[in-house]
């Protein structure tokens, strides 16, 4: 909210530092977001009055202009406005003036004529909006007068506040002024509330100012609420003998200062009791309701209303067209709707220049209610952010006693506005103020101040509260505290209590040293995470990617992930509609935007989340696995990439590394394919049966719809596991970094005795993968085998379909040395498992 | 007249006078000493005729010759330790390598800088005795927003704009609070932890904002914990991790999930305080969120707020690695550019 000072002042008298007024509203929550300075530059802008107008030859769209700025005498310009005529009176900006936005005026020669100084815009000057042509200054203007001294106008600070939702009572210049009084400690005075003009046919005291006129619309007016939950007080004043007309000068600048535009003087009177009390209302012109009178009425499914803006609004549907939702509206008394209730007027009922006689709303409505409909409708109005956050209930007649004052105030003359009735069906009473209790021990419990019950009051009184102390046992004090009308923010005890800190000031609150008696730190899996990660990007040289977790629809098809799933209802751009079942496509198009930068030879990874709709119920939050992935795309020095060999000889590393000695690899047979992987090229990775993640090369096909044609990339995704596992199991197991199966490893002492090796080559059939032949052969050899591991492979000189693999073997006694005879049984036991296995054929 | 012996002794003792300095070469010393100590020079030579001297003479001319081969044993291995050891120099100095010229770049990935971000602040957290919880990303409604006050149509619910699933009731987690309230749920007070973790908000990324983001927050609930203990905690996280002439200030403001609430501000770096353009002449940069955990978010677990309190924080972690590193455009952080990454 824009707060000018010298409107603030109005209300509080307070001398201070604007800067230091800054520090006082931060500290107070108010927190001033900026602070903007006006009127300090108008220096060197003076009054003058056109004397003569010439033409320029050779120039159609400026004129020389010469003006008499009094005691300066005659001063010669260019001028390119036409809206002024000789004798005008007009702002001059004499040479070396400095306009706001830091323009300096200097002497300049155009088309050959100099210009010494410049004529200016109400927009130019910083005055107004208006930026059509020359402002046009007072005859009465005194020539060669500073323009600001002739104005009035004071240097002043305009504080953009960001209130808080749980402010409502902020939302005005009368709030924040009663904050600050709080903290300063000077009086506040609020705008006279007596009520001369208000009542109508009841008018008493001050009657003499609306002397003319009987009523001729009051008569007729009726108001009804026909829901009371959605509005539960509801006012109307009828207002006339009122001549539309620009408002003064004065009040205009304070709206614009305030960021409202100024429209004519039954609106700007309107806004104006807004920003000062913060009660939100409307006039209607009278004339242009059918029936004189208004209905509040829930809006029917599909009613259609133009409001302000120009924009026709549906009401009563949502946002899929079903109807439902209630939109509270405000109708004419033949039941045209009129106005979308607290949140913006209907156009119908506009007043214009021909406006005689208003019909005055000033309501309460439920803010939920608000919030809904301005939600839906996508209308934040000030109106609407005023009552979503919740009005004063009792603030209604004040609002439109002060609507009348101001409204016949600024009458232009021989108008004279009054209100001829008062239409208070639905106004019933405000609600009595609430009343909590307040503990001062529980104030200090939670604060860890050592506040006095009387400072606790004192706190709470400085902003209108009431708190008188009760009399209840011997454990501190309590005070009963009658909240004001216009903070139904505050409602529970812990309501109070924040208010207290913030007056008492939160920097007066000590600062204590937590006590923390257990052990913190990272868990094993935590722990275990952070040296995967240090692995992959240390000993595997890969960088780490945060790709985004949502896909464009039919990415994760073309990953080769079909079906379950999920997608955002509301997303900002359809590439990032649904989320991620792999990180594949967001991995690959990293891929692409390096190769784009010549940077084709990397290898990249991130630990992110991946998901899919839940496997026992789709109507369930989806299920969410951490996983990570790796990508090898490094290329060797002819352009080739490093390719599948690479994910196979870092994932050992990080087996290693990590000691994940539980992991299997395992080839799928055949037809048992891999989303998104060669379907020759892939393994996946298990943990005591279950599969746990893939490894292989992306599928040329896969690589080259995410932007990597040609490419062979090497792709490692695996299933971390859940730092909390409670309620996720899942098919994956519990992740490579999960604990079951795996316990901390019982050392082995490493033997004294001396070891054997021998190798044993076979020529296998290509359906069986090496690995599983490593296993065999481990099972084989028992306990002896410290080692088993795969040295050659070769395809020439054996049948097609088939290779050679051969295998060294160490044997590693505990206890005693190795007879020939035990290696030799070892040996055999290993050939005749491996040739019955896997119907191999042992060699030379 | 001189015996036989005697001569000889004289004879030997000219032989043991030797001076190798004018030899340059392993290979003329290795000579000499053939020709000194050889089974053909004179020495052995005299040594074989030994036996033919009289009794008494063989002493004398035995330890005259004893004498001049360990004297010449001892000029020779000095001159040989020179002589080898000018030619390992020479050896050494034909060796001459330009170790810049080396060929070949070190394989060596590195981290993303949020996760460094996020490392730091965990350990930094962890030494003040807190633990690190996680959560899904994909919540329910219940999670995100309701237990956390804030029910369905509730106007604070514009201060975050989320992404919403097409499974009813849920959405992406629009922050990391959602841990609080598993963990609440789940583990139940005492709670001293910190929750790091990925969020999302219904946004065009610009050059402050991300649309997916990191968030790190705090949730502290045991018997008598109060608003001071907040305060200090955030100054001690404050001076711990951004350097100790790096002070923090708290600000009444509003959050639904806490009450009293309050932003924290630290010292603006740029200017160590004095104020800037920056910190718009204040001295301090807004950095987070915080507050005492409202009653109605314990009444929504389960805990009794009248037996436990507690508070809350939470910051940005890109914001805090924008900061540190002087980024200018938050976008660079999701472009994975292998450029970007590998500066860190």
């Amino acid at each position: 909210m824009k707060v000018p000072l010298s409107w603030l002042k109005d209300y509080l008298p307070i001398d201070l530092d604007p800067a230091e007024i800054r520090t006082l509203l931060d500290d107070l929550g108010l927190v001033v977001e900026g602070m903007e300075v006006f009127g300090d530059r108008l220096d060197g802008v003076v009054v003058a009055q056109v004397e003569e107008i010439a033409a320029i030859e050779g120039a159609d769209k400026i004129r020389r202009v010469v003006v008499d700025a009094g005691p300066i005498g005659a001063v010669q310009v260019v001028c390119g406005a036409w809206n002024f005529a000789v004798g005008d009176r007009v702002p001059l900006a004499t040479v070396g003036a400095v306009l706001p936005g830091n323009f300096a005026i200097a002497a300049r020669k155009m088309k050959g004529v100099t210009s010494y100084g410049m004529l200016c815009s109400g927009r130019e000057l910083g005055l107004s909006e208006d930026a059509a042509g020359i402002m046009a200054v007072d005859p009465a203007a005194p020539l060669g007068a500073p323009l600001a001294d002739f104005l009035g106008l004071a240097p002043d600070v305009v504080y953009d506040i960001a209130v808080e939702g749980n402010r409502p009572d902020a939302l005005c210049i009368t709030g924040i002024a009663r904050d600050l009084a709080a903290r300063t400690g000077v009086p506040l005075s609020l705008p006279g509330m007596s009520a001369p003009l208000l009542g109508g046919p009841h008018v008493e005291e001050g009657a003499a100012r609306a002397t003319a006129a009987p009523a001729s619309g009051a008569a007729s007016a009726t108001v009804s609420v026909e829901c009371p939950d959605l509005c539960d007080r509801f006012g109307a004043w009828v207002i006339e003998g009122i001549t539309v007309g620009p408002s003064p000068q004065w009040m205009q600048q304070r709206l614009t200062r305030a960021g409202m535009r100024p429209i004519n003087n039954v609106v700007d009177v309107s806004n104006y009791v807004m920003l000062e009390l913060g009660q939100p209302n409307h006039p209607y012109d009278l004339a242009r309701l059918p029936g004189g009178g208004l209905v509040v009425r829930v809006a029917s499914p599909g009613e259609k209303l133009e409001t302000l803006d120009g924009a026709v609004r549906t009401l009563g549907l949502d946002l899929q067209g079903n109807p439902g939702p209630a939109d509270c509206v405000i109708c004419d008394a033949s039941g045209g709707v009129v106005g979308i209730a607290g949140i913006m007027g209907g156009a119908s009922s506009e007043i214009d220049g021909t406006t005689t006689a208003v019909l005055l709303e000033v309501a309460h409505f439920a803010p939920m209610a608000i919030a809904r409909t301005s939600k839906r409708l996508g209308l934040r109005t000030e109106a609407s952010v005023r009552f979503e956050r919740g009005c004063d209930p009792a603030g209604i007649e004040r609002a439109a006693d002060r609507f009348a004052a101001l409204l016949s105030e600024i009458a232009p003359p021989g108008s004279t506005p009054r209100v001829t009735a008062r239409v208070g069906s639905a106004l019933g009473s405000p609600p009595p103020p609430g009343i909590l209790r307040l503990r001062t021990d529980r104030v200090n419990a939670l604060l860890g101040t050592t506040l006095a019950t009387a400072e606790v009051a004192r706190h709470l009184e400085s902003i209108g509260f009431a708190g008188s102390p009760v009399a209840e046992g011997s454990s501190g004090g309590v005070l009963e505290v009658r909240v004001p009308t216009f903070r139904p923010d505050c409602e529970r005890e812990i309501d109070l209590i924040e208010e207290v800190a913030r007056l008492h000031g939160y920097s007066s609150i000590p600062r204590a040293k937590l006590a923390i008696t257990r052990a913190g730190g990272l868990s094993q899996y935590q722990r275990e995470r952070r040296r995967l990660r240090d692995a992959v990007a240390h000993a595997l040289g890969a960088c780490e990617a945060w790709t985004p977790s949502f896909l464009g629809p039919g990415d994760n098809e073309k990953a080769g992930f079909t079906g379950r799933q999920v997608a955002v209802t509301n997303p900002v751009a359809r590439e990032e509609s649904v989320l991620r079942r792999s990180m594949l496509p967001g991995m690959l198009r990293a891929l692409a935007h390096n190769t784009g930068h010549r940077n084709p030879s990397i290898r990249l990874f991130e630990i992110g989340h991946v998901f899919r709709a839940n496997d026992d119920d789709p109507d369930l939050v989806p299920d969410e696995w951490e996983k990570m992935a790796v990508l090898f795309a490094q290329e060797d020095g002819e352009g080739r990439d490093e390719g599948v060999e690479a994910a196979v000889t870092a994932w050992r590393t990080v087996v290693e590394v990590l000691r994940l000695d539980h992991l299997v690899l395992r080839v799928p047979s055949a037809g048992g394919a891999i989303p998104g992987l060669h379907p020759m090229r892939a393994a996946r990775i298990e943990a005591a049966g279950k599969v746990v993640g893939v490894l292989g090369e992306v599928d040329p096909a896969v690589a080259a719809a995410f932007g990597c044609p040609g490419r062979r990339i090497g792709w490692i995704e695996v299933f971390l596991g859940w730092e909390s596992s409670a309620g996720r199991s899942t098919d994956e197991g519990t992740g490579i970094l999960g604990s079951v199966p795996r316990r901390p490893l019982a050392a082995r002492i490493p033997s004294v005795l001396p070891s054997a090796d021998f190798d044993l080559s076979f020529v296998v059939d290509d359906s069986w993968s090496a690995g599983s032949v490593c296993e065999t052969l481990q099972s084989a050899a028992g306990e002896l085998a410290s080692r088993v591991e795969l040295f050659d492979v070769f395809r020439a000189e054996v049948e097609a379909g088939t290779r050679s693999l051969a295998f060294r073997i160490r044997l590693e006694p505990t206890d005693a040395t190795l007879t020939d005879a035990e290696i030799g049984a070892v040996r055999k036991r290993c050939i005749d498992a491996v040739m019955k296995e896997h119907g191999a054929v042992l060699r030379g | 007249m001189a015996s036989a012996a005697e001569e000889l002794v004289v004879e030997i003792g000219s032989l043991a006078a030797c001076d190798p300095s004018s030899i340059v070469s392993l290979e003329e010393l290795g000579k000499l000493e053939d020709t000194l100590l050889g089974k053909r020079s004179r020495l052995s030579e005299i040594k074989q005729a030994l036996g033919s001297l009289p009794p008494e003479e063989r002493k004398s001319v035995g330890k005259a010759l004893n004498e001049a081969r360990m004297s010449l044993s001892d000029i020779l291995a000095a001159r040989r330790c020179v002589l080898e050891d000018e030619e390992v120099r020479r050896v050494l100095s034909s060796e001459r390598m330009d170790l810049t010229e080396v060929l070949g770049t070190p394989q060596v990935g590195h981290l993303n800088l949020v996760s460094q971000t996020r490392d730091q602040l965990e350990d930094v957290f962890a030494g003040m005795g807190f633990s690190v919880a996680e959560g899904p990303e994909a919540e329910t409604d219940w999670f995100n927003f309701e237990a956390l006050n804030i029910p369905p149509d509730h106007p604070a619910r514009s201060m975050w704009d989320t992404l919403f699933l097409d499974v009813p009731g849920t959405l992406m987690r629009t922050h990391t609070s959602p841990v609080q309230i598993h963990l609440m749920v789940e583990q139940g007070p005492p709670i001293y932890a910190v929750m790091p973790g990925r969020t999302y908000r219904r946004e065009t990324p610009d050059a402050r904002h991300l649309a997916t983001f990191h968030q790190i927050e705090g949730l502290v609930v045991d018997r008598s914990i109060t608003f001071a203990d907040l305060a200090g905690t955030i100054e001690e996280f404050t001076t711990a991790f951004f350097g100790s002439d790096i002070h923090s200030r708290l600000r009444p403001s509003y959050f639904p999930f806490t009450e009293p609430s309050a932003e924290f501000e630290i010292t603006c770096a740029i200017c160590g305080g004095a104020g800037c353009r920056t910190c718009s002449h204040t001295g301090w940069i807004e950095l987070g969120g915080c507050g005492m955990v409202d009653p109605a978010v314990f009444d929504a677990v389960g805990i009794d707020p009248e037996e436990w309190s507690g508070f809350a924080f939470g910051f940005g972690l890109d914001r805090c690695a924008q900061m540190r590193h002087s980024i200018a455009d938050m976008r660079v952080l999701i472009s994975n550019d292998i450029r970007f990454l590998r500066q860190f």
